[in-house]
């Protein structure tokens, strides 16, 4: 292990000491992000980039907090974002879902305002029963998870904000009534005209992104995207740097005089493999990080974007160990890396939102550990933790220990070094 | 003496191509042992199948008692291996280089620094030992590439022709170098194609040629396989034709033998001082000019020739 250890850290220290190769790995990606956030308007306050998600609402409730977030679907705050459209039937909004028409239907159920605002004269009345808590349903589409994860995020914010105001306001009413300075008879309407207000107070302050306003659950930053966007399609170029690494080793010498020490094969292998992915950590770590220092951008839960990222950098590695296996020369592993970061790019939806792809390409962009990449960092900058990452991660580890398994096939074939 | 290498019937093919056809020689712990050859010649194959990389075809080798073929991480133990090319990370110092080469092979601590120190003190680098490698001249990097292969002390020194393309008086550092090495107790095998490497350090010579061990012995016995005879040298010009010469030399008296190679004619006669007229009046009888003669007394090169008909260098 010890070994692995030196020959990774080895390579780690030569990626610090290759100038050429840290533009292209750290400034590159960074100054495209810069360049995504202008285009974008993430820099001026312009169009955020992402529109018209297809949203169906389902409005059973037909009471005050269910218009309230009907209306606000259909608000002018979110004309440009949203493209909503009314249905009364649930299951017919669902299979609008499942048949890849829509981002998501919010079902809101009947009885949804009574489980918030009891039915009048029987807020303050000891004998009448509690009314049972019902819940909004937002039914996602899966393979749109950017416009889902907005639409969630939207209603989840309503939610919580209404959740809010009931709660203080109910705790003032108490207040106020035990300190005598309001009459027990006059405070039902008092406390109901509080909840009516809920929606006209606060729908205002929800917004797709806003740096001046709103809770930080329901901004949605474009950088939160782009810029992992970018370090991935990048991750691509290091890890191919990283495999081309082997054959340069191999063509330079020093892989042969890797053998003839007191090495396993499988050690120098190891510790070449431990060194694309420490390659692939610093990367994107470092664009991250530089990315949360410089454009403030949030993250979202630290312990899900450390797992992200070790996921996304093994589906990545694996990869870069295919192409390298499949190579003969380093120049080889360098054309094919480049193509094939363009290419994953494109498709993994650094450049484009995927949900803008035609769906037979949302399915093609699985293979890419962008598209996964993406997928996890969006859950994540929407209010997403560790737990909602187990689709993202669970397939980025499938790919990256498939592709291991053929290329230590390939490796095995051919050789390390001619023999 | 005993042997600390022993190689039996040692052989390696590529598809229809035999590299090295079944060679057996041995080496005395505390010798020199030189594998001389052109360019081409198997050196390196052996060297890399010795040394564990390459796998062979047939035959076997023990070192230090250890079989190359069944027990090769001893055989790695107990070897240091300095390759033809520089096997180095160039955007790492000398220092970096040799730490990192010294935990590859199991040291490490305070004997780890002391050994690279006293490495870089041997290799002459100690001044430029935090200077990255890639600054460095070829010499440089040779004594680097040397240093690397004698950090764990190995009791047998493989080394690939060293010497290649460097300035002589880097040559001349690298073969003081070995010296020092075998009369610290360290054994050696270096390969070169240079035969005055090979008469100036070797204990026993080997001379290799396609794949096979054409010679063996001391320069003493090898040179003993030619006889008593010298060598006239003769350069002529580029645009003589020597193979006309060397013909033309065949029957002249006092002349054993005359080969042609790139530009040069080579004579052998028992006494060189004797034919030497002759073979002057032939080449301007043919209008051939010659530019220079050298006469030499029979050496390496020589049983080369004598043994191979073409020049070591060709």
């Amino acid at each position: 292990m010890k070994k692995l250890l030196l020959i990774g850290l080895k390579d780690l220290q030569l990626m610090f000491r290759d100038r050429a190769a840290l533009t292209f790995m750290l400034l590159a990606p960074f100054l495209l992000t810069i360049g995504m956030g202008f285009v974008t308007g993430r820099f001026s306050g312009g169009s955020t980039g992402i529109s018209d998600i297809p949203v169906v609402i389902v409005n059973l409730d037909q009471a005050e907090l269910g218009n309230a977030l009907e209306d606000l679907f259909n608000s002018e705050d979110m004309a440009e974002l949203l493209e909503p459209t009314a249905s009364s039937d649930p299951e017919a909004a669902r299979q609008l879902i499942d048949s890849d028409q829509a981002s998501a239907a919010v079902i809101i159920p009947q009885g949804f305002t009574r489980s918030i605002i009891p039915a009048e004269g029987t807020m303050f009345d000891a004998n009448s029963v509690p009314p049972e808590a019902v819940q909004i349903e937002v039914y996602a589409n899966p393979s749109r998870p950017t416009g889902a994860g907005i639409v969630k995020a939207i209603v989840d914010e309503f939610v919580s904000r209404v959740e809010e105001g009931r709660t203080s306001g109910m705790t003032s009413i108490v207040g106020l009534m035990q300190s005598g300075l309001l009459n027990p008879q006059n405070a039902e309407s008092e406390a109901r005209a509080m909840f009516e207000n809920v929606d006209e107070t606060e729908s205002t302050a929800i917004t797709l992104k806003t740096d001046k306003e709103g809770a930080a659950a329901t901004e949605f930053d474009l950088l939160a995207y782009f810029a992992p966007g970018m370090a991935l399609m990048f991750l691509m170029y290091t890890v191919s740097y990283g495999g081309r690494s082997i054959l340069a080793e191999r063509a330079q010498g020093t892989l042969p005089r890797l053998m003839i020490s007191p090495t396993q094969t499988a050690q120098v292998l190891g510790g070449k493999v431990l060194g694309i992915f420490f390659m692939g950590v610093a990367q994107v770590g470092i664009l991250i990080l530089a990315s949360a220092v410089f454009f403030q951008v949030k993250w979202g839960d630290p312990l899900g974007m450390i797992a992200l990222i070790l996921a996304a950098v093994f589906g990545a590695a694996g990869w870069g160990m295919v192409i390298t296996a499949f190579a003969r020369t380093p120049a080889q592993v360098g054309s094919t890396g480049s193509a094939i970061m363009l290419i994953f790019g494109i498709l993994g939806g650094s450049f484009i939102n995927l949900e803008q792809l035609p769906p037979f390409m949302q399915t093609i962009s699985k293979i890419t550990p962008n598209a996964w990449g993406l997928d996890g960092f969006t859950t994540l900058a929407l209010g997403g933790t560790l737990k909602n990452l187990t689709e993202p991660i669970t397939a980025l580890l499938i790919m990256g220990a498939v592709l291991f398994g053929i290329a230590v096939v390939l490796f095995n074939r051919n050789g390390l070094v001619q023999k | 003496m005993p042997s600390i290498l022993e190689v039996q019937n040692l052989a390696k093919n590529y598809g229809d191509f035999t590299a090295v056809k079944g060679i057996s020689f041995d080496i005395k712990e505390g010798e020199i042992f030189s594998l001389l050859g052109p360019n081409g010649a198997g050196k390196t194959t052996t060297i890399s199948m010795l040394s564990t990389l390459y796998t062979p075809t047939s035959g076997d080798a023990t070192i230090a008692g250890h079989s190359i073929t069944k027990d090769p991480m001893a055989v790695k133990q107990v070897i240091g291996v300095v390759p033809q090319e520089i096997a180095l990370y160039e955007d790492l110092t000398a220092r970096e280089n040799l730490l990192f080469w010294g935990q590859m092979y199991g040291l490490s601590g305070k004997f780890l620094t002391s050994r690279v120190d006293e490495v870089l003190e041997q290799i002459g680098l100690v001044d430029k030992a935090k200077n990255r490698v890639k600054t460095y001249s070829g010499g440089m990097k040779r004594r680097v590439n040397i240093g690397v292969g004698l950090l764990h002390k190995p009791r047998l020194l493989f080394m690939d022709e060293p010497t290649v393309g460097i300035d002589p008086q880097s040559r001349r550092a690298i073969l003081d170098t070995v010296k020092d090495l075998n009369k610290q107790g360290m054994t050696v095998l270096y390969t070169t194609h240079y035969m005055e490497e090979a008469q100036e350090l070797s204990d026993r010579v080997g001379i290799i040629d396609h794949g096979e061990l054409i010679a063996l012995g001391t320069q003493k016995e090898l040179t003993q396989q030619v006889g008593q005879t010298e060598t006239l040298i003769l350069h002529i010009g580029e645009n003589d034709d020597p193979e006309a010469l060397a013909k033309s030399l065949d029957g002249v008296e006092g002349v054993l033998e005359a080969i042609s190679t790139d530009h040069e004619v080579s004579v052998v006669a028992n006494e060189a001082e004797e034919v030497l007229a002759a073979v002057v009046t032939k080449a301007n009888d043919r209008g051939i000019k010659i530019r220079s003669i050298d006469i030499r007394e029979p050496n390496l090169e020589a049983v080369f020739l004598h043994l191979t008909g073409r020049a070591l260098r060709n």
